[in-house]
């Protein structure tokens, strides 16, 4: 009995308490986030040692900050921007991704391999590294200061991410399932259309999930490529008409990041397993 | 199929049985060949849309930041030829050398410290009995809410005057002063840190706990058995046996974490005195905020010596992996 005792003891110490620890540490960004967003001005800027500050809540929430950013700003406009660009990158790296990782994955053809490896190395290259040129392209092909600046050059960091992962997928789907489907008279378009992407819509939802929150995220290209306040996305739109100089508005700016950060998080809830695998398909190649 | 066999039979009997297998086999080659050339077609028709997003917006304007580096534009003139003048500029700017040494200080303790911490969770993860899936459903949240949304929190976390964590390390008797947390070029340059940890570590411990899930739990008895203490398995069956994943997360982190722009944007802005810039946002200050393009594309550019030879070496680790696996 006692030794049971110690051993709970001893889990709770080696396991329990630091995961606490740990998990607390992760969300608490998030909480303070939202008890920012609804705390009166004159009860925020109290100095950190004033005694009977209350800084973990608020006796007197109210939704002013909340209510400026929709009066004051073009929040709801940048919202909707914000939905646009990730949705429509997403759907173009979808449908280029699909169609690359199945030639990849199921067709013979000459540089096969090289090709494959090309497209992992794009998947590597980080954004910071072509911001500059690329603003170039973007204004040479007068795309400049437009949304569909962002929704043809997200897909360039979305489709060797999701190219790669529906290779892996589509690797595990059996050969024999087409075969069949060859046999029965079913060209070999036909197959792949009918039969195997099918059979892959969950590679497809997971890739898609993964793509999505990542052009959420996006921000060099967005704070490059935009200019005109209408077209900004949440990020860059809270950042640049909420800080003024060295003056933050802390309230509308943690409400701003609570709203633009809900959606995705919204998202993920329902689809966690499809990001986590996702995630770890990526990283398994 | 039955056509070229046909035709094969008539022209075939006065010769010798060799002449008649070589032209078999070259009628089989054609007819192989033929599918095969569909194959290429199909192949090419289904590669095409994101070979040519990925001309468009990757290889395109990397030969064009190339370019771009060698010349010296400013924003609305062309520029000139100025052959490696931006580069020996560059070289000689201290700022410039400063945020070089920034990106490796900070590639160098982040990753390691998001390898270990992440690493911890992971093996917490994996004895938990319960509760499992919601934590690592709630772990993750850092690594999906928007960068610059979340850094912002910690910004004003972080505030001169209005600390949070001050107010909590104050009140829990660890201090007795105020931190200026982004006020000295150490204190922000391991603020930042903290931050990228914070952001960095649900990834590694996720995906590492997806690799520690994959171990057979035999192994650990069969250890157990011959005598090992848990320090020992770790080191000597957990983590030989993880590391295949434990390099592939550390060189995607790398590289994230050595090209990292919003950290640094949103927290210091490179300050105080340009002492925490990373390459990244010295590029931008240069390029965008001043408008040298040729220069900024420059200093990006910096940047690729180091990624290439973690590219190279992830490809080579990869292929390696690929290898192994088709002896096994």
């Amino acid at each position: 009995m006692a030794a049971v005792s110690g051993a709970r003891w001893k889990r709770w110490l080696s396991l329990y308490l630091p995961l606490g620890a740990f998990v607390i540490g992760t969300l608490f960004p998030f909480y303070y986030m939202a008890v920012t967003s609804v705390r009166p001005d004159q009860e925020m800027y109290i100095p950190w040692n004033r005694p009977h500050f209350a800084p973990f809540w608020t006796l007197a929430p109210t939704l002013e900050h909340f209510a400026l950013l929709f009066r004051e700003t073009l929040f709801a406009r940048w919202l909707l921007n914000t939905l646009i660009i990730s949705v429509l990158s997403t759907a173009i790296a979808l449908v280029c991704g699909l169609l690359a990782a199945y030639a990849l994955a199921r067709l013979r053809f000459p540089m096969g391999g090289a090709l494959g490896s090309g497209i992992f190395v794009t998947y590597l290259v980080p954004q910071t590294l072509l911001f500059i040129p690329l603003g170039e392209v973007i204004r040479s092909f007068r795309l400049s200061d437009s949304l569909w600046a962002l929704i043809l050059t997200y897909p360039t960091f979305l489709i060797p991410f999701c190219t790669w992962l529906l290779m892996g997928y589509f690797r595990t789907i059996p050969k024999e399932l087409e075969e069949c489907a060859q046999i029965d008279g079913a060209t070999r378009v036909q197959a792949m259309v009918r039969i195997v992407f099918p059979v892959a819509m969950p590679g497809i939802l997971s890739a898609g999930i993964f793509a999505f929150t990542h052009a959420w995220n996006e921000f060099i290209y967005a704070l490059v490529f935009l200019s005109s306040a209408t077209n900004k996305t949440i990020p860059i739109g809270v950042v640049s008409e909420l800080v003024r100089g060295d003056t933050f508005f802390w309230g509308p700016l943690m409400a701003g990041a609570l709203l633009g950060s809900v959606p995705v998080a919204f998202i993920y809830s329902f689809f966690v397993e499809q990001y986590v695998s996702a995630m770890t398909g990526a990283v398994k190649g | 199929m039955p056509a070229p066999a046909e035709s094969a039979t008539p022209t075939a009997l006065p010769k010798p049985a060799m002449t008649r297998l070589a032209a078999i086999g070259l009628g089989r080659f054609r007819r192989a060949s033929r599918t095969e050339r569909r194959e290429w077609l199909l192949a090419l028709i289904l590669l095409t849309p994101a070979l040519v997003m990925l001309g468009l917006f990757v290889a395109y304007p990397f030969v064009r930041g190339i370019w771009l580096g060698l010349l010296d534009s400013v924003v609305g003139r062309e520029g000139d030829f100025v052959g490696l003048r931006n580069y020996v500029k560059l070289w000689n700017d201290d700022i410039f050398r400063r945020a070089a040494a920034n990106t490796f200080i900070y590639t160098g303790f982040a990753t390691s410290l998001k390898l270990t911490l992440g690493m911890i969770v992971a093996l917490m993860l994996n004895n938990l009995i319960g509760w499992k899936r919601i934590l690592r459903a709630s772990m993750l949240l850092p690594w999906i809410v928007p960068t610059v949304l979340s850094t912002l929190a910690w910004k004003w976390m972080f505030d001169p005057t209005f600390s949070i964590v001050n107010w909590i390390l104050y009140h829990l008797g660890f201090i007795r002063l105020r931190i200026d947390w982004l006020g000295g070029p150490v204190m922000a340059m391991g603020s930042v840190i903290l931050v990228n940890v914070w952001r960095g570590t649900p990834f590694f411990a996720i995906t590492l706990l997806a690799g520690l899930q994959t171990i057979n739990p035999d192994v650990y008895e069969a250890a157990s058995i011959d005598g090992a203490n848990p320090w020992q398995r770790f080191w000597r069956v957990t983590w030989p046996l993880l590391m295949p994943v434990t390099t592939v997360v550390m060189l995607f982190s790398v590289i994230q974490t050595f090209a990292d722009f919003q950290l640094v944007y949103i927290l210091t802005g490179g300050g105080p005195a340009n002492s925490t810039h990373l390459f990244a946002t010295y590029a931008y200050q240069i390029g965008v905020a001043t408008g040298k393009l040729g220069e900024g594309a420059a200093a990006s550019l910096a940047m690729f010596p180091f990624l290439f030879l973690v590219v190279i070496f992830q490809l080579w680790y990869i292929r390696r992996g690929e290898g192994g696996r088709g002896s096994a």
